[in-house]
């Protein structure tokens, strides 16, 4: 059963959306099982082959949407559960929001593959690397495609097992295990969040597909919705590193360089931004749930961006500015922005992948050191990963024209637009600082002298199959941003809101000098912050050492972390522990004592019953003798009437 | 039967037996006697079904009919009850069935 129904005739490649999913399917099957043996470094070319089928593919649904009138085609596989009224189908929802997500996915999947086949290369788990990225991109084409959420569910949690498994990939030491673990068990608390939105959520509406849950979202009172939402946004924060959750996905840095691109920058972390964006039309019902987003986003992104201006560890910084760019996306949602939240999220896909295999293409030449206080002076030595870097990184400090200027600038204005001064102005200072921490990765990575000479003469361009990537992403990450020009009227604004309910703000239309002078303020911000930067480090004016120094106190709190980790190992993995063995101690002492002293008074019981096997044959015909007169004298006494029944 | 012996007095032959031979399982040892006491039982048993057949047999003779079941049980219950007393005495060479008591719990 292959039935497509929607408001009109399915598109041809829209008829075929289970093929997007089915390739990388494919390919971590073949991989995963024939790969060790037979395969080899073939893998890598099938799962990037595969990768590439689904993402020509998801070009084509693409403009398939484009051409429809965008409020979304259902098709369905089939139906997985029908109990009466309620059911689950296994069916995608292809309208504009998930299309979009498609090419996000497909494409920026597409680049990191490929780029992993000489970022991989030397790893003796190549075949196994190979067979777990498609599984990941299966899971999220799963999650992306849903037309429920507990479909949804599926692919959320088949991503969340990709990136433990993907994190832990170097398992033979304790770190990468570690943070595995560390990833799993947080996702694992934003997940029971998830899986409480939708009981509630089943309870109320007694449907779980989107389309039939957004049409009646009326019919539930505030305070259940805002339950309902409270538990997704839950959801959300663990899977998208948002406070309170968010100190695993730094952890998470420990997988291998791609894996932290594809999945802990473009893609699974957007996972929370997708489903709020997706349930929109439940918070913006909810009504004040959204400024706890938007309040949880914003201070997500200034804290974390504080904690990226001292990381050492080129891969920690990128992955605290993602934790910060994540913030920005919720920021988004919380002021009724949704759409700047998904281009943000597009923009960021591109240029922040393309920073992480950036810093990928650095730590191959360095032979594995991600420390940056042992690069610099790379620039020569790498020209490709440094001018692509440099791109991304512009990008990432949101410099006009690039990506990242007109996707972040929309989320900061709409937040002041829509009435939120005090987290525009956290907005705009998160921006300088993130052109700073952004500046002083590059030029410690790039600039400056070599401080570690034995690595710096060992540094070589990466192979092209790593390059090609970096410079198609380098592209996206100029180019992406104009899918939303001009502001609050671009392709993307016009494309996205017949699946995303935007209620009422983008009604206005502000200034034209309204506009310029917010961009301007922004603009301002990141240059600002460049400029200390470049000060900072390209002329010791002030030295960071003697700032250092001179904010010993904040650098240390800074440094590590907010201590952040401690606290909550010492709140909540202690008190756990301590909750773990007191279930451990009930489980020994009262509930296998139960059972063991049952089992005692058997054996009490049998050696008191011992005693009457005698051993006597005599004792035996006696007590059968016994028996026999006494059934006797009970039929008797029925007989004459003595006893009556 | 009329004017033959009265079947009360079959049925008092038959408990007398009965009792002499449960007496004797009870309280001889020797194992062998054992057996000889419950073929006096069964023989007991079997007198009544006789007694009884005879004087109801215008309604049912079946009664008979069960004695020779009964025979056949008791010839092969000799049998086995012989053979395991034989064998138990090539292990130990006691009769006393007071003696063997490797069953004691």
């Amino acid at each position: 059963m292959n039935a497509a129904e929607g408001s009109q005739v399915a598109g041809e490649f829209i008829r075929l959306v289970w093929l997007v999913p089915a390739f990388p399917l494919a390919a971590f099957l073949i991989n995963g099982l024939f790969g060790k043996r037979w395969l080899g470094h073939a893998t890598g070319w099938i799962a990037s082959a595969a990768i590439g089928a689904s993402a020509l593919l998801s070009i084509g649904i693409f403009f398939d949407v484009l051409r429809s009138d965008g409020h979304g085609t259902t098709v369905t596989l089939y139906r997985w559960i029908g109990v009466g009224d309620f059911h689950v189908d296994i069916a995608a929802l292809v309208d504009p929001l998930s299309s979009v997500m498609l090419l996000v996915v497909t494409i920026v999947s597409f680049l990191v593959h490929v780029y992993s086949i000489g970022y991989m290369s030397h790893d003796h788990g190549f075949y196994r690397f190979f067979a777990w990225l498609p599984l990941f991109v299966f899971a999220m084409l799963i999650l992306v495609l849903a037309d429920n959420y507990l479909l949804m569910f599926v692919g959320w949690e088949g991503v969340g097992l990709c990136s433990y498994l993907l994190i832990g990939f170097w398992f033979e030491r304790p770190e990468p295990a570690y943070a595995a673990k560390k990833a799993f068990v947080m996702n694992r608390i934003g997940d029971w969040g998830f899986t409480i939105g939708m009981i509630v959520t089943f309870l109320v509406f007694g449907s779980l597909s989107f389309t039939e849950v957004f049409e009646h979202v009326d019919i539930a009172e505030q305070g259940v919705l805002s339950l309902i939402c409270i538990a997704f946004f839950l959801g959300a924060t663990g899977k998208s590193a948002q406070l309170p959750l968010y100190s695993w996905l730094p952890d998470a840095m420990e997988g291998p360089t791609p894996v932290s691109a594809l999945i802990h920058a473009a893609t699974m972390v957007t996972a929370g931004v997708y489903l709020v964006a997706r349930s929109t039309p439940l918070f913006e019902a909810a009504g004040s749930v959204l400024q706890i987003v938007a309040v949880v986003g914003a201070l997500t992104a200034i804290f974390a961006a504080t904690i990226a201006l001292v990381q050492t560890d080129i891969k920690r910084v990128m992955a605290y500015s993602t934790v910060s760019q994540l913030g920005y996306m919720f920021l988004a949602l919380g002021v009724g922005a949704p759409i700047a939240a998904i281009f943000h999220l597009a923009t960021h896909a591109f240029f922040k992948a393309l920073l992480f295999l950036g810093s990928g293409s650095v730590i191959h030449a360095m032979g594995g050191e991600q420390d940056m206080r042992k690069m610099g002076g790379l620039r020569a030595k790498l020209p490709i990963t440094y001018w692509t870097m440099l791109i991304a990184g512009a990008a990432l400090a949101a410099l006009p024209p690039l990506a990242g200027f007109w996707s972040k600038d929309e989320i900061v204005g709409a937040a002041f637009l829509n009435g939120y001064p005090l987290l525009w102005g956290v907005g705009v200072f998160t921006g300088g600082l993130t052109a700073f921490y952004v500046t002083r990765a590059l030029w410690l990575t790039f600039h400056g002298e070599p401080r570690d000479h034995h690595l710096y003469d060992h540094a070589h361009e990466s192979p092209r199959v790593m390059t090609v990537p970096l410079l198609v992403l380098a592209v996206g990450s100029v180019l992406a941003g104009f899918i939303g020009f001009p502001p609050e009227d671009g392709f993307i604004h016009r494309f996205l809101p017949p699946a995303i309910y935007v209620h009422g703000h983008e009604a206005h239309h502000p200034e034209l000098a309204v506009i310029a002078g917010l961009a301007a303020a922004s603009v301002f911000a990141g240059l600002v912050g460049i400029a200390i930067g470049l000060s900072m480090y390209a002329r010791r004016r002030p030295d960071p050492n003697a700032v250092r120094r001179a904010a010993g106190p904040v650098h240390r709190i800074l440094a590590n972390k907010y201590y952040v980790d401690e606290l909550l190992d010492r709140r909540f993995v202690d008190l756990s522990r301590a909750f773990a063995g007191a279930a451990w101690a009930f489980d020994a002492h009262i509930i296998d004592g139960i059972v063991n002293r049952i089992g005692w008074a058997f054996g009490l019981t049998g050696a008191g019953l011992r005693r009457l096997q005698t051993g006597i044959v005599g004792n035996y015909a006696l007590s059968i003798m016994a028996g026999v007169l006494a059934i006797l004298a009970l039929y008797g006494g029925y007989a004459i009437g003595i006893i009556r029944r | 039967m009329e004017g033959g012996v009265p079947l009360g007095a079959y049925i008092a032959v038959s408990a007398a037996l009965f009792f002499i031979g449960c007496a004797g399982v009870l309280m001889r040892r020797n194992a062998v006697v054992i057996l000889m006491c419950v073929e006096l039982m069964l023989n007991a048993a079997n007198l009544a079904l006789v007694a009884f057949s005879r004087r109801y047999g215008s309604v049912d003779e079946r009664g008979s009919v069960f004695v020779t079941f009964v025979f056949v049980v008791a010839a092969a219950e000799v049998a086995v009850g012989l053979a395991i007393v034989l064998s138990a005495y090539r292990t130990r060479p006691v009769v006393d069935v007071d003696e063997a008591r490797a069953m004691r719990g």
